[in-house]
Order: structure tokens, then sequence, then C-alpha cells
């Protein structure tokens, strides 16, 4: 069984976001980490890099697969968690505080087009 | 197999010396300028020439080859590599040939090129190759960009798109990408062949051509394939021949003749160059007639290819002639039905139905999951596989199949070799239905046991340097 | 017809086996191809040749071929090759083994390709190197698609005239398809200029920039300000070497180099009209993650042992496919292997003296062609290690040459005619080669 935190947004490529003002938290889930199995990096963006809903911005990496990290809001990235350069296994072992990427929203309304904790526990099949 | 743990650097003593130059006769030159001239300590192991050969004995003795035995290997073609080809290799009258020198000079290699032209054509029922590519996916590579020239010669800017199976080897699209082409998917069949009407609405203007292989990466061959050139065709569109598969092939079916417009042959595989741990390939690019024009502009390697793995293929060829050839393709096909057959009812077989040189398993029947231990996976069949002394299939491969394992036997093994393989992985299927951890902790009879693989990509280190 | 020893069927093997499947005959197994498509009658090849008969054919074509003391470079070098070589890269446990995903049974491969990439670094004093591609020019292909992954929406990538032209041909070919427009820096007085190079830089678009160590004329560059002006555009500085040179040679890393490329095949490989040779780059810790090519690493296994497996996968084709850097799969393993060899009998001192005895061959060819009163010396005042280039002030000389058996004056695109000695001359040969000069 999964962790799933409530009062967070849930993306269908199980991203999670918190919002904290104009800002969206984006980490991945308990689910998706248990998926990938040990991860051996993170690909992230850098800061000040556009951001689009929708799209790549990054990566999960294992030992044998490579994960895309989809981007659940655009905007503007505002800080990279640079401990996961050197600790990528943060994101196993706690996959709800080891956020990746802050953004700046242009457009907080696509958090409407999330799923919150009940639907996301739904659609994982759990 | 001994575990022998040194690594040169280790041997090394201040002073030593392996190595054997003449004494120096000439005037001293000026030195380099101090500006230009190297400052860092030259680190490079001091170490005897009788401590190197038996450094470098120790550890080819921790190494499996072709040569101590079977590796079923899907889509690698592990055949056993004539000791006659090295002779040719080596002699030195190829060996000592600069790659400048003018044809004139060199007739003899010049006549191997044109020969293995035309015994590589008539194999395979294309017109012409270049002989430039070092590797299947360098070919892959030449390959595309001919395709590219093609319609930019025909003044064509809007074929920016190639389609390839959902099926296909990693390289593949990874050609593509490198050869700027936008990778489109068609989806297989449950029967694991090109899903024809899938494909039909991803045809357009847009469509460079089809990059695929028959038989399929599944080891089936796609009996649809002539009406899929058609329809690539149709659409003005080439035909990519993935040349990796051809082993069933050989001597009873060309690419040419079933519409391939441009295919790549991998020397290393099909036709018996020894794998060297990775490398030297190479990769012939062969093409149909009209396409000839376009490869004198696409320039992919410093010189001629790899001469010395071209030398190697063409005295196989020559050893198998018209007479032998046919018997290459079809005990190929042989081993591999067979060892299907004998293992179908311990192993998942997804598809039923003649394959061609290799097929896929979906990992095993029972697995012997049970309470909280886990069932047997197909990386774990691979490992206990070790310690019965063969190499393992491919595994994980095709991705559409989670627990997949393939199996080519290629037509240089024994039906002892054959049996003794069915044997064991029947040995192997009945211990995970019992205990599955026997697996799980596998291999156990190898000079190492499994490694710590994340931590090697967590915490890289890449170079002796970096443990001192 | 010959007898093919490799099929160990016999027609009793043959029969059980298809009982086994439960088909009749052999073409019972191509019972799913087409039928139009199965090939009928003899296909056009000749009859297949006995072992003695194929050793005879290739021995009268061996004889075909001149034989002449080289002494032409230009990228592929007729260095010394020591006997110890061949013997070891010739063991079957080596040579007959595949790539080395199956760590357990494949430390011998994984071992040396550690070695040959600690190797590479030393020689280069970058900090990564993977292990190895298919040669030279591809490697620099290579570097500069990495230089498009590093640099974040530049197209263009800038490469000196001086590059050798198979190098700049083949970089052009990868450029052209992958969509990267090249940019070339004009030389001056014989190598690349750095205030050319600042002007191309100006324009603002620069991911990276190839430089060569050693040069086509043989000019040992100088490259100071190339990094500083590179970086401050926030471009790559690609190195392409010749890694013997590298011995004796301000290495990328002095230079400030970012990666560094080039051929292997001047560390013992022999000239084999061109190939098998060996591609190698280095790269900087931080470029690390988008390099391409196969990768080893240290690690341990279960027991505390100390292991090596292929490492870093997640970059290459098999896991990313169309997004990975590089569509390369298999290298030039074995050819690393005898650039490991190589270099652990040279070591230090052995990488010297070859530099020494080369170069100083080379000098002493060049005064006494000078000497003869038939050529013009180009670049009179840039220092160069084995190779150089003059004007020949007649003709034919490459031809005159060739009669007197010597593969040297090779013609290069400006008109000059090139030289390159190395350890494996005699001071001999070279007197001889005057001589031949002088009768013309």
């Amino acid at each position: 069984m999964s962790k799933i935190m409530e009062g967070l947004k849930y993306s269908e490529s199980h991203e999670w976001v918190k919002v904290e003002g104009d800002v969206a938290v984006v980490g991945v889930s308990d689910f998706a980490q248990k998926e990938m199995g040990d991860i051996t990096y993170v690909d992230m963006p850098e800061v000040d890099d556009e951001v689009t809903a929708g799209e790549e911005f990054g990566a999960l990496e294992s030992v044998k697969a490579s994960s895309e990290l989809i981007a659940p809001v655009s905007g503007t990235v505002v800080e990279v968690n640079s401990e996961l350069e050197d600790t990528p296994e943060k994101v196993n072992e706690d996959a709800y505080g080891a956020w990746i990427i802050k953004v700046k929203m242009s457009d907080p309304a696509e958090l409407d087009a999330l799923m919150d904790a009940v639907a996301y526990k739904a659609a994982i099949g759990e | 197999m001994k575990y022998y743990d040194k690594l040169v650097f280790e041997l090394s003593q201040e002073g030593r010396t392996g190595f054997s130059l003449p004494v120096n006769k000439y005037p001293a030159a000026p030195e380099v300028p101090a500006a230009l001239r190297r400052e860092s300590a030259l680190n490079l192991p001091q170490v005897s020439e009788p401590d190197v050969v038996r450094h470098y004995t120790n550890l080819s003795q921790m190494n499996f080859g072709v040569d101590t035995g079977f590796y079923p290997l899907g889509s690698c073609t592990m055949k056993y590599n004539p000791k006659i080809n090295e002779e040719i290799a080596a002699m030195p009258g190829f060996g000592g040939l600069h790659p400048l020198m003018e044809d004139s000079l060199v007739p003899g290699a010049r006549k191997v090129y044109e020969e293995m032209n035309k015994a590589l054509a008539a194999i395979t029922g294309m017109h012409a190759f270049t002989f430039d590519p070092c590797a299947g996916a360098h070919g892959e590579l030449t390959g595309l960009m001919i395709m590219r020239q093609y319609h930019l010669n025909r003044g064509d800017l809007a074929r920016t798109k190639v389609i390839v199976p959902d099926s296909a080897h990693g390289t593949n699209p990874a050609s593509a990408a490198v050869a700027g082409l936008e990778v489109v998917e068609v989806k297989s069949l449950e029967n694991g062949r090109i899903d024809v009407e899938a494909l039909k609405p991803l045809l357009g203007p847009d469509i460079a051509g089809i990059m695929m292989t028959n038989p399929n990466t599944l080891g089936l061959f796609e009996t649809q394939i002539e009406e899929i050139a058609a329809l690539v065709h149709g659409v003005g569109g080439l035909l990519y021949y993935d040349g990796a598969n051809m082993n069933p092939l050989m001597g009873v079916v060309r690419p040419g003749d079933m519409g391939f417009d441009i295919m790549h042959l991998n020397l290393h595989k099909t036709f018996s160059t020894p794998h060297g741990g990775g490398g030297p390939g190479s990769g012939p690019v062969g093409v149909a007639k009209h396409l000839e024009g376009c490869i004198p502009a696409i320039k992919v390697s410093g010189f001629h290819g790899n001469f010395g793995v071209i030398l190697r293929a063409y005295a196989y060829i020559l050893s198998l002639g018209k007479d032998h050839l046919q018997k290459v393709g079809q005990f190929s096909v042989l081993g591999a039905n067979y060892i299907k057959e004998c293992l179908k009812d311990k192993y998942k077989l997804p598809i039923e139905g003649v394959c061609k040189h290799e097929f896929v398993f979906d990992g095993l029947i029972n697995d012997g999951a049970h309470d909280d231990v886990p069932g047997a996976t197909t990386l774990d069949v691979a490992k206990r596989l070790l310690d019965y002394g063969f190499h393992a299939p491919t595994i994980y491969f095709p991705l559409l199949f989670h627990q997949a394992l393939m199996i080519e036997p290629t037509e240089t093994e024994s039906k002892e070799t054959l049996d003794a393989f069915i044997e064991v992985m029947r040995k192997i299927a009945d211990e995970a239905a019992q205990d599955p951890m026997i697996l799980h902790d596998a291999p156990h009879n190898t000079p190492i046991s499994r490694p710590d693989e994340t931590t090697a990509a967590r915490n890289p280190i890449l170079k002796f340097q970096d443990t001192l | 017809m010959a007898q093919l020893p490799y099929l160990p069927q016999t027609e009793a093997d043959v029969q059980a086996m298809l009982a086994r499947i439960g088909v009749n005959k052999l073409e019972d197994l191509y019972s799913d191809v087409p039928a139009q498509f199965l090939h009928k009658g003899a296909y056009a090849l000749p009859d297949a040749l006995s072992e003695q008969e194929i050793r005879d054919y290739f021995a009268s074509l061996e004889a075909m071929n001149a034989r002449l003391k080289v002494f032409v470079g230009q990228g592929a070098y007729d260095h010394y090759t020591p006997s110890v070589i061949p013997y070891l890269c010739s063991r079957s446990e080596f040579l007959t083994a595949y790539t080395p995903y199956q760590c357990e049974i494949s430390q011998g491969t994984l071992r040396y390709i550690f070695e040959y990439q600690s190797m590479m670094c030393e020689l280069t004093g970058l900090d990564v190197s993977n292990a190895s591609m298919y040669d030279g020019p591809t490697a620099a292909a290579e570097a500069m698609k990495m230089a498009i992954a590093c640099a974040r929406k530049k197209t263009r990538v800038l490469l000196s005239a001086t590059l050798l032209p198979n190098v700049i041909a083949v970089v052009k070919t990868y450029a052209k398809f992958h969509g990267v427009e090249i940019g070339m820096i004009e030389a001056d007085g014989g190598q690349t200029s750095l205030s050319a190079l600042q002007a191309e830089l100006a324009k603002d678009d620069v991911a990276g920039v190839i430089v060569p160590s050693v040069n086509r004329y043989g000019i040992v560059e100088d490259h100071s300000g190339f990094a500083d002006a590179i970086h401050a555009e926030k471009g790559i500085l690609v190195e392409y070497c010749d890694p013997s040179a590298l011995a004796v040679v301000k290495t990328p890393a002095e230079w400030g180099a970012d990666v560094a490329v080039g051929d292997g095949q001047p560390l013992g490989l022999p000239l084999c009209y061109g190939g098998p040779y060996v591609g190698f780059m280095t790269v900087k810790k931080e470029h690390m993650r988008k390099m391409p090519g196969r990768i080893v690493g240290q690690t341990t296994d279960k027991e505390g042992r100390r292991v090596f497996v292929l490492t870093l996968q997640a970059r290459e084709q098999h896991i990313k496919r169309e997004k990975a850097t590089s569509n390369i799969c298999s290298n030039e393993s074995l050819m690393a292997l005898w650039v490991t060899v190589y270099l652990s009998l040279m070591g230090p001192e052995g990488m010297k003296q070859v530099n020494k005895l080369s170069a100083d061959g080379a000098h002493y060819l060049k005064a006494e062609l000078l000497k003869t009163g038939q050529f013009e010396d180009v670049f009179p005042d840039k220092p160069f290690l084995k190779e150089f280039v003059l004007k020949y002030k007649g003709t034919g000389l490459k031809e005159r040459l060739e009669k007197a058996g010597f593969f040297a004056a090779l013609d290069t695109e400006e008109g000059y005619v090139s030289f390159c000695v190395t350890e494996k001359r005699t001071k001999e040969e070279i007197d001889r080669l005057v001589a031949a000069v002088k009768e013309g």
C-alpha cells in the first residue's frame, strides 16, 4: 500500500503539488518511488527555467530505468532541491518530504485539473 | 573462474619498465616550448612485461566467452568465431596498410571491398554497400541519413518523421533522433507483429520511412511485410531493415526481395566476427539501386570503416560459399524452435507458433511466490544460469513483456549443448517452484556475487585515481 | 563441396529435433514466410572454399598490396606495437566475450575497461572517461552533440580549420542531419586563430568549440585564452588530441577544456587500412551525465568484494531510447584493451621516449629535406613533434618516393606535402628517403 498524503494535489503521472501562495512545490508520490525502485539520480531543471503543464521537466533514474517527470503546472522554476543531487535516495525514503522543484505558477487555474488525495487513491487502484 | 583482484596500477613500482625501444641516433630536436609542455606528472603504471602478461592473463580467466560456453543471447547471434578469420586479419600485408594510400597501391585491399560488396548484395538482394559504419547502431544512423538525403535530393523537406515499432531495439529510436528524425511509434498486435491497421493512420507526406526488422525482435516473421511495404512506398516513404536479425534469413530469404530499400548488417553478429567484449563491430549499409547516389555525401567514419572486421567477415563468407549459406539460416531456426518446444511447459510462451532464430518467454509459469517470499524473476533465472556455466539469455527486452527472456541458440551449437541448456533451464524452473530464494541469492558459483549497482550509480567511482 | 566445420548437426540430430518440434522437414520451419519471398535457386556466390584455399586466396590479395615504409600520419600513425599486445588480445576469453552486462562472469572485460578509463583520464587530465567509441572523428561528432545537449538553446558549434580534414567531414555530416550549424575558425600562421575564435564567439550562439591539440600540419597549438573566451560565452571547449603526444604537450585539462576526444590508434594499434581504431572521450565531472558511451564503475558485491559493473546506464539508448544523447551501443572494447596493455607496458618513461624518438626523427628528416633545396618551410617557427608540412618546389614527389619504397609526401588540401616520422622508422631509412629525393 502506498502512502497518500492529504492536502496535496496529484497528477496522472504521479507528481504531487503543495500550494504555498502562488508557488507550487512539486515532488513525486510514494507510489511513483516504489515503482522506480532505488533512485540513483534526479535530473532537474535550473532556476529560472520555464516549465509547461503536461510537458517533461526532468527525469528520475534508477539502475535500469528512466522515468520522465511531467510538470503538473506551468510557470518559472524558483528553487531546485539541490540535496537531491548528492542524495537522490531521499525521494525513496520520504517521497512527500523530498520536494524536487518549486514553481511560481503562471496560471493557478491549472490546479483544478489535478486530483485530490481521494481521487488519486482511486486512480492508482488502491 | 578464480577471483583475481589486482588492477594494473597496483602492480606499479617506480622505475620498472615493460618496453623496448631502440637507441636514439638522431641529433636532439628542440624541446616543446615550456608554455606548451605538459605540466602534470603522467602517472601511468610502471610494470615489467612478465607482470603485464600475468595480470591480463589472470583477468581473462574471470571472463566468459563463446569459446568458453553457450551464450543464448537473443538478438546478439553469438555464433562461433572461426580462427582462420583471425589468421587472415593478422596478415602483415593488410595490417601495414596506411588508410590514405591511394587505390593503386592497395589493389588487394580494394578487392576485398569490391568482392564483399558483391557477396553481401547477393546474400541480401540489395544493390550496393558502404562499409564506413563501425557498428550496427552506426549503420542504422548512416541508413537513416541516406533516407533523409534521398528525400532532400527530391526537394521534399516535409519528411521529418520515421515510424518505429514499439518492439524495436533502443538503438532504433536513438539513431532516428541523432539523424534528426522524429520517432512515431506503431503498436504491435498481441501476436507480436506490427498492427497494420494501426500503421495506416500514421502514414502521410511527413513520413520519411519505416524502420523495422524481419523477423522482428520477438523472433517472429512479419507475415504482412508485403502489405507494409506497399503502404509505406505508397506514401513515398522508404523501408529500412535492421539487419540484426538476418541470421535466420541466410540462404533462405533476401531483405531486398521483401521491398526493403536500405539495410544494415552486423558483421559481428551474422557474419561471425568476434564481439571483443563489446566491439569492434562493423555495420555495412546496403541500398537499392535508386539510392546509390546518396552514399558518397555521407561520411560517418574517419577512413574506410573497420577493415580488420571486414576481412574476417569475408573469410567467413568464402567458407560458406553458395553451398553452406542456407544451412546457417535453417539450423539457427531449427535450434530455436527445438528449445522453445522443450521448455514451454515450464516458462510462459506468450506467442505460439513457429518462430525464427529466437523467441521470447515471459518469465516462469510457476515463480514460487508464497507468503512474504517474492516469486523468482527473469533476473533471478539469469543469475542462476551463471551457476550452471551458461551465460544468461537476453533479459527484459523487448519491453512488450515484463519478464522477457529472449533465447537465440545460433547454428553453431550442437544438440548436446541445447539439451544441456534445456535440462538446466528445467532444473532452475523446478528450483524456483520449490524455493525461489535459491534464485534470489544467485549466482553462488561465480568469482563474484551480485553487485551493488545502486551505490555504483549513486556514488560513481569511475577511475583508479578516485580510489586513492 | 569443401566442408564447413562450424555446423555440429548430424542428420540424426536434425531429424530428432524436427520430430520434437513436430514438423517433417527444415523447410516447414519457414511456413510463416510468404512463398514468393523464399529464394529459389542458388545464390550468386562462389563455391565454398576450404580453409587452406582461403589462406591461399588472401595471400594472393595480400601480395597485390605495396609494402612501403610509412612516412605519413594525418590521423593514422605507424607506431611500434609491442609483441605482448596481440598475444594477450587474442585470448579467447577477451576476444569472444560479449558486452559485460552480466558482470559476474565478465570481470575481466570490466576491469580492463576501468583501467583504460583511468589511463585516458591520466593522459588528458580530465575526470571521467567512457569505455571507448568508434574512432576519433566520430568521437568529435559525439562531442559536438554533447555541446548542444549541454548548451541550452544554442545551435552552433565551431570547428578549427586546422583539424584533420576527415574529422571536419565527419562532424559536418553528423551536424547536417542533427540540425546543428557549423562555423569554421580560420587559421593564422599555421594554427587556430584566437582573434577569429573571438569574432565567432561574439555572435553569441556558440554551444561548443572543437580545436586540435596538435593540428593537421603537425603543429603543437597554443590555446592560451581559448577556455576563458569560450567559457565567458557559456560554451564548452573540446580539445581534439593525439593521446600519444599528451605525454609531452599541455593536456586538455591544463588548457581548461571541458571535453577531450581523439583516436587511440597511435597507442600501438596497427594501421590496418583505417580500422578498427578506437575513439576516446574524457570530460570534466560536471558533464558526466551528458557523456555518451558505456562507463564502468567500481562497487562491492554481497560479500564485500571489490567488483566492477557497467554503470550510469540510464544515459544510454537501451533505456533513454530517442532521448539518449547518443545511439552508440557497440564500441571498440577490444581495441581499448589493446591501448590499456600498451600504456601498461610503456608507462610514463616509454611514452616520453616514443615521443622523443619520433620528434627527433621528424626534425632530422625536415632539416635534411630542407638542405636539398627542393622545399620551402611553410611554418618555420612553429613547434612540432613527429609530423610536419613543407612546400615542394617540383611535382611528382610522392610517386618517386613510392618507387623507392616509401609512402611519404602526402599532398594536403593546401598544396603542401606532409611527412611523419615515428620510432619505427630508422635513421638509415630517413637517409635513404632523402637520397631518393635528391635523385629527382
